[in-house]
């Protein structure tokens, strides 16, 4: 997809080309949403050369049992969002650099996005709606809002999920890049929760308040 | 993505008797190379073959004293089990300078060790890659390429294999079980595993369409200080520019396995008599015939100054 696709030059050159990055954002997404749609309700669009291929399977999310129907190609990511509306878990870059999409499956924190949701039958997920809800947040969200650990809040379903899980990683005793024994007990540095959670990236840049809840917790369970 | 269908297998001999009757069909495991490469269509199966559940997720000690691993052993399973952190260190310090904790929680063992390139012509589709497209050429020996490979390459393809874990099974002398349709095992090691890209760099591996890994095998521990550098461009999260894997004894002898600079993890065992005469020597013999490009021939003298601070590390 074109982040910026207007030339300098061409931009220079021609009042016509000089359409606002707001205004392209809008017409691509509603082009999107027209050819999803299309997609959906099937028969209008140019038919299909290749028929669909679905399969069935069947995982718990947050507490509740799902029994779905999908396009094989169906991410557990899109499956969550688009599906089964738990929009708090987002889509970043979509292929498992970014880390808005982390949620937790089994306890362990995965990139929905680079999943099939075929890929989880029997499994049990938990997205951020999972684990607190605004009259009973989650320590870890407590925590985030305390000290103010986002600035647009996009990557911060993602960076909760994962902080829940590294604590629980580290309680576990699992070492990471920078733990100096690979033997003993990992401790809970700053070094520590920074290199655990490098899979979590925030465009905005507000690393050393996110470290900063998440050592707050860690600190409390410890 | 391309439409697939899709089925899943309960044991080993289903899969691979799957593979063997369904044209275009690929195993899935962890799924996070296979289906990053498919949304982008540079790998477009007709058929998945999920073996996610199929077992193969066990750590056993062998009768031998090494160490027995499933082909879908998680990569934070591996690094953390107590055997691998007491007497395989390398092994366990080269998985945690990969990837991120989400990407290791689901990436396996066989899987990792199957991971595609991340030369970026290789992942633009819109630039010609005899590794994507086979006889296409090759813009990445003209282009941008700092991260590229240094030896083992070609005048068809520079692209690195570009894992931590492998350079680790290599210096370990690692083997891998593989079984096909018909049943037939085999034991490979890893240089007989990974082909080198010669004219034909779309072919990465000796094993066939229907030949599954079922596990990988380390021999019993080797003495000494376990060592895994890696020198990247950030400090978590991202492919090695160099890395050196070692394991040296207090007289200076060893063995050396080095990533991100060839098509597979480089080692040339010939050359580790040379070790205690120190890095450069080594360096010298392990790099004999390397053609890099302009723009990364830093990774000559790279490989040489990782190393001096490896064997200083081991000394101390």
């Amino acid at each position: 997809m074109l982040i910026n696709p207007i030339n300098r030059n061409t931009m220079e050159e021609s009042n016509e080309s000089t359409i606002s990055r707001r205004e392209m954002i809008v017409g691509t997404t509603a082009a999107i949403a027209a050819i999803t749609l299309a997609n959906v309700t099937g028969t209008q669009a140019a038919p299909h050369t290749v028929p669909l291929s679905l399969a069935k399977v069947s995982f718990t999310v947050n507490g509740q049992s799902h029994d779905l129907e999908m396009d094989t190609r169906t991410t557990l990511l899109d499956t969550l969002r688009e599906h089964l509306h738990f929009t708090g878990t987002k889509k970043g870059c979509d292929h498992g650099q970014c880390g808005a999409c982390t949620v937790l499956v089994n306890n362990q924190r995965i990139n929905s996005c680079l999943s099939l949701a075929l890929q989880h039958q029997g499994d049990t997920v938990t997205t951020i709606e999972g684990l607190g809800t605004p009259d009973k947040l989650h320590p870890m969200q407590a925590a985030f809002i305390k000290h103010d650990g986002y600035q647009c809040g996009y990557c911060t379903p993602g960076q909760i999920c994962s902080a829940v899980a590294v604590l629980n990683e580290i309680k576990a005793g699992i070492p990471s890049h920078v733990s100096a024994s690979l033997v003993e007990k990992p401790q809970l540095t700053n070094l520590e929760m920074r290199e655990r959670m490098s899979g979590n990236i925030c465009r905005c840049g507000a690393y050393s308040n996110i470290a900063e809840a998440i050592n707050e917790v860690a600190q409390k369970q410890a | 993505m391309k439409t697939f269908t899709y089925e899943r297998a309960s044991i080993p001999a289903e899969a691979t008797a799957a593979a063997a009757r369904t044209p275009g069909a690929k195993f899935l495991a962890g799924g996070t190379n296979l289906l990053d490469l498919m949304k982008l269509e540079i790998e477009a199966p007709q058929h998945i073959i999920d073996i996610g559940k199929i077992g193969l997720n066990k750590i056993e000690s062998t009768p031998a004293g090494g160490l027995h691993i499933g082909a879908l052993v998680t990569n934070t399973d591996l690094a953390a089990h107590p055997i691998v952190r007491r007497d395989y260190g390398l092994l366990a310090r080269a998985l945690l300078a990969g990837a991120s904790g989400q990407l290791r929680n689901k990436a396996t063992t066989a899987g990792n060790l199957l991971q595609r390139t991340r030369c970026p012509y290789f992942y633009d589709t819109n630039q010609l890659c005899n590794k994507r497209v086979p006889g296409s050429g090759c813009a990445a020996i003209a282009g941008f390429s700092r991260q590229l490979g240094i030896i083992g390459t070609s005048t068809s393809c520079i692209a690195t294999y570009p894992g931590d874990m492998a350079v680790a099974m290599r210096a370990l002398d690692a083997t891998v079980e593989t079984v096909k349709a018909n049943g037939a095992k085999r034991t490979l090691s890893l240089d007989q595993l990974y082909r080198l890209p010669g004219q034909t760099p779309h072919l990465e591996t000796t094993l066939e369409k229907n030949e599954l890994i079922t596990s990988i095998v380390l021999p019993p521990p080797v003495g000494g200080v376990h060592i895994y550098h890696k020198v990247r461009d950030r400090s978590s999260y991202a492919f090695a520019l160099v890395s050196v894997g070692a394991i040296l004894k207090k007289d200076g002898t060893g063995r050396v396995a080095v990533g991100g600079i060839a098509p597979r993890p480089w080692r040339i065992e010939s050359a580790e008599p040379l070790l205690p005469s120190g890095a450069k020597a080594f360096t010298a013999q392990l790099l004999k015939g390397a053609r890099p490009t302009k723009e990364n021939e830093f990774k000559l003298a790279l490989v040489e100054r990782t190393l001096t601070a490896v064997l200083n590390e081991a000394k101390h």
